[in-house]
């Protein structure tokens, strides 16, 4: 029987006789995180124009004010979302693609070696720990929903503003995000195998539904909160800074 | 009658070489009647495996213009007019001949899973919610699309590993069946490489049968093996609560 290894020995980094455009989703989702990461490590260090009023950037909640830290706070909270992004698993989709290019599209040539030990070794082996990283995400969302609450009052007076709607946008779709996460699917119940045994599983069925339908557009979610977040931000230092006006509508 | 230009892939004897043909393009047309076109009047020696034409067998496996696709289910019409069409075999797989390979390796690692193993010998009540799940896995038509785009075999060629997409589907549908007594998770660590999975989802883009292996199947056994062998919180209660199904 003749052997096909001729086939796969042709497979080299972008070899393919796929005709589409495989190469614009890679280089969009790759000039995508890149422009986020630079954004937030120069807002990281920048350590001013994070607060304003009732307004906290999210890049700096929660805000920690301790006498031992002499760099910038952002740098106190960052690492947990960044944490949680890094580790998810539509991300890593998007970045062993865009960035590993392994493979860099569906049916094309992979970059690299034949030395190929996925997940199985340091450091990748850490994408384990994707829920302690959904945990801590959670933490900080629960403040950053209290921010948002707090920015819609001015010396104890209800009031609508532009910021503080972009916020209330911002932690809706990081919500959104965060407990569409396929760790929080298995653990509301996606463990189980028997959903109808009682009262309890019976619940943590109905709880699994909703976050199966949040966790079927993850990556909208991700890529949507991932821009809410970076543009919440950014909104709040323009004000902060006087570049843009604060809009009280009441 | 408009015509296409299809490039097909030809094995003779030690060279392989695309072959080009002409055929004449009719309403409904899909790239197996393009191929069979091409037996009739070019190349009756032109082998290929087909059964149903319905994508329902699984058979007509191919990589037209490069993407893993059955034959039967490619429609002419979804190319331009003038455009060439390549049709391949499935790479990840030893060659037969010309449009053929060997599979037979995805039915040595189906004979290695632990089996359906249940201690309920009575009537068996199961309602839907427990079992949604395993029915999209139960689609499966095994055409092997999804073992074919997966980098681990494809261009890793970690046959050796890793059992591939498809049987991580097989084993999730075994893992979540309420019936079912036995805990996989060991047996997809260890034998199955689940860990060499880094999740690009091509697998999922491919299948025709359009089930969420990766949302669905490989993610939920990944998130079994953290809880088993990753996780020491719940590893820790594992231990307390005794686990009642058997690790394997």
């Amino acid at each position: 029987m003749q052997q096909s290894s001729s086939l796969r020995q042709q497979a080299s980094f972008g070899t393919t006789t796929r005709k589409d455009a495989w190469w614009v989703e890679p280089v969009l989702v790759g000039l995508g995180f890149a422009a986020f990461i630079i954004y937030a490590t120069f807002r990281a260090f920048e350590n001013n124009y994070f607060e304003i009023g009732p307004y906290l950037s999210p890049f700096y909640s929660p805000k920690f004010n301790f006498d031992w830290w002499h760099m910038s706070p952002a740098f106190l909270i960052l690492w947990i979302p960044a944490g949680f992004r890094a580790t998810c698993y539509y991300y890593r989709k998007a970045y062993y693609r865009a960035y590993f290019a392994d493979p860099p599209a569906c049916a094309v040539g992979h970059f690299g070696g034949e030395k190929y030990c996925g997940e199985t070794t340091f450091p990748l082996v850490l994408q384990n720990l994707h829920r302690y990283f959904f945990y801590l995400a959670t933490i900080v969302l629960a403040v950053l929903w209290y921010d948002t609450v707090k920015a819609f009052f001015f010396n104890g007076a209800f009031g609508v503003s532009i910021v503080n709607l972009i916020m209330l946008a911002n932690v809706i779709l990081l919500s959104g995000y965060s407990f569409g996460c396929h760790a929080c699917r298995h653990l509301v119940g996606g463990k189980l195998n028997c959903f109808s045994a009682n009262a309890c599983t019976k619940s943590q069925f109905k709880i699994w539904h909703w976050v199966t339908r949040l966790n079927e557009h993850h990556m909208l979610w991700a890529w949507l909160s991932l821009f809410s977040v970076g543009f919440t931000d950014f909104y709040i230092r323009q004000v902060a800074c006087g570049a843009f006006p604060e809009l009280q509508f009441f | 009658m408009p015509e296409a230009t299809l490039k097909v892939f030809r094995s003779k004897g030690d060279t392989n070489t695309f072959e080009t043909y002409k055929v004449p393009i009719e309403d409904g047309m899909v790239i197996l009647d393009a191929i069979h076109y091409i037996q009739q009047h070019y190349a009756p020696d032109l082998a290929v495996r087909w059964n149903c034409k319905a994508a329902k067998c699984g058979s007509c496996s191919a990589e037209v213009n490069g993407k893993p696709s059955l034959m039967c289910k490619t429609r002419m019409d979804d190319f331009t007019t003038g455009e060439e069409i390549t049709v391949e075999p499935l790479r990840t797989f030893p060659l037969v001949k010309d449009l053929v390979t060997d599979v037979s390796w995805n039915y040595q690692v189906n004979k290695k899973i632990p089996p359906f193993t249940t201690n309920d010998n009575g009537e068996w009540v199961i309602y839907q919610e427990d079992i949604e799940r395993v029915q999209e896995f139960r689609k499966c038509i095994e055409c092997f699309l999804c073992q074919d785009v997966c980098h681990v075999l494809r261009d890793h060629d970690r046959k050796d590993a890793f059992m591939g997409p498809r049987f991580l589907v097989r084993t999730a549908g075994l893992d979540m069946h309420p019936k079912d007594t036995l805990n996989r998770s060991k047996y997809v660590k260890e034998q199955g490489g689940i860990g060499l999975c880094n999740i690009t989802k091509c697998c999922s883009e491919v299948c025709p049968e359009e089930i969420h292996i990766t949302d669905n199947a490989i993610i939920p056994m990944k998130e079994r093996v953290v809880d088993q062998f990753y996780d020491p919180v719940t590893m820790f209660l594992n231990k307390i609560f005794n686990n009642k199904k058997k690790l394997v």
